[in-house]
């Protein structure tokens, strides 16, 4: 059994939940690439607060729910695999900043600019689709 | 209060509450996927999963990214829709713009998407959900791309300048 098989119910939930978070990120104007490297630069601290305020609500839901739950609420079963460390999550992630750094783009942003209707991010969109295609064409595991 | 007065305006010039009101948000949604589903919600695992309709790389058609495949598209949805709401219902529905050259949005996007998936995780991966998990591999991630990226945006605009 697929613990990641999606029901009918689990479709609207998933769809609800990304709503609610391409909703903050447009909330926040983490949608806009120009706040996001103000931060960077040093110019405007808000992105603490968004990082911030949405680890506080994951830690909550990730020490919580498990405790108080024998299993989710539509069924299957509570899915957090440890982080690992290697070199590869050092390099990627160092990679990864260059390009945020560049960009004032993430991943989250690149979709909601779809919603948005920002085209310049749109070049962002296609820039993540491809390097994700190169880094599995090249992957070795 | 002369802290508050003048430390936040320093640190916030556009204000606070709607970073914070939008952070808790987007932890809602994150929430809700983990309550409802058992899922944790980062957002750069679908642009590998997706690449698995389309692709037969053994990379692509691993296990990890064929169960999960459905979801994550969906989930990736939502987020334009709530994008989406956002815009006509607070914004007033005109299109956002950016000021920043395609170069600099597709190489930087290019590395963004090559780099979160080598380092399984982005600024929701291991930003928001590693860090709520307590996760130290998620903490030593968030501070290397924050380096990195730091270094890269102040080098731009010094460049530029």
């Amino acid at each position: 059994m697929n613990p990641h098989a999606l029901s009918l119910p689990k479709a609207v939930v998933t769809l609800l939940a990304g709503a609610l978070f391409g909703f903050g990120l447009s909330l926040a104007t983490m949608v806009s690439p120009e706040v996001v490297l103000g931060f960077l630069r040093g110019q405007d601290w808000g992105l603490m607060l968004v990082m911030g305020g949405g680890a506080g609500m994951a830690l909550m839901a990730y020490r919580g729910f498990p405790r108080w739950l024998a299993r989710p609420l539509l069924g299957g079963q509570f899915l957090l695999q440890p982080a690992l460390w290697s070199r590869k999550t050092l390099i990627g992630s160092a990679i990864f900043g260059v390009g945020w750094g560049l960009s004032g783009v993430c991943p989250g942003p690149a979709l909601a600019a779809l919603g948005t209707g920002n085209s310049g991010v749109g070049w962002a969109l296609g820039g993540m689709v491809l390097g994700a295609l190169a880094h599995g064409l090249t992957a070795k595991d | 209060m002369i802290l508050i007065d003048t430390l936040l305006p320093s640190l916030f010039p556009f204000g606070w509450q709607h970073y914070l009101l939008g952070g808790l948000s987007l932890g809602a949604g994150v929430a809700l996927l983990y309550l409802f589903n058992g899922w944790v919600g980062g957002m750069s695992s679908v642009f590998s999963s997706t690449w698995s309709f389309v692709s037969h790389k053994a990379f692509f058609q691993q296990a990890r990214f064929l169960n999960s495949r459905h979801w994550r598209l969906v989930y990736a949805l939502g987020v334009v829709l709530g994008a989406l709401v956002w815009r006509f219902a607070l914004n007033g529905g005109e299109a956002q713009t950016t000021s920043v050259p395609a170069w600099q949005l597709l190489i930087g996007g290019f590395l963004v998407g090559y780099g979160a998936r080598l380092g399984n995780g982005c600024t929701s991966g291991h930003g928001i959900c590693g860090l709520g998990a307590l996760q130290l591999p998620s903490l030593w991630a968030v501070l290397t791309f924050m380096a990195t990226a730091f270094m890269t945006a102040n080098l731009m605009a010094w460049s530029l300048a």
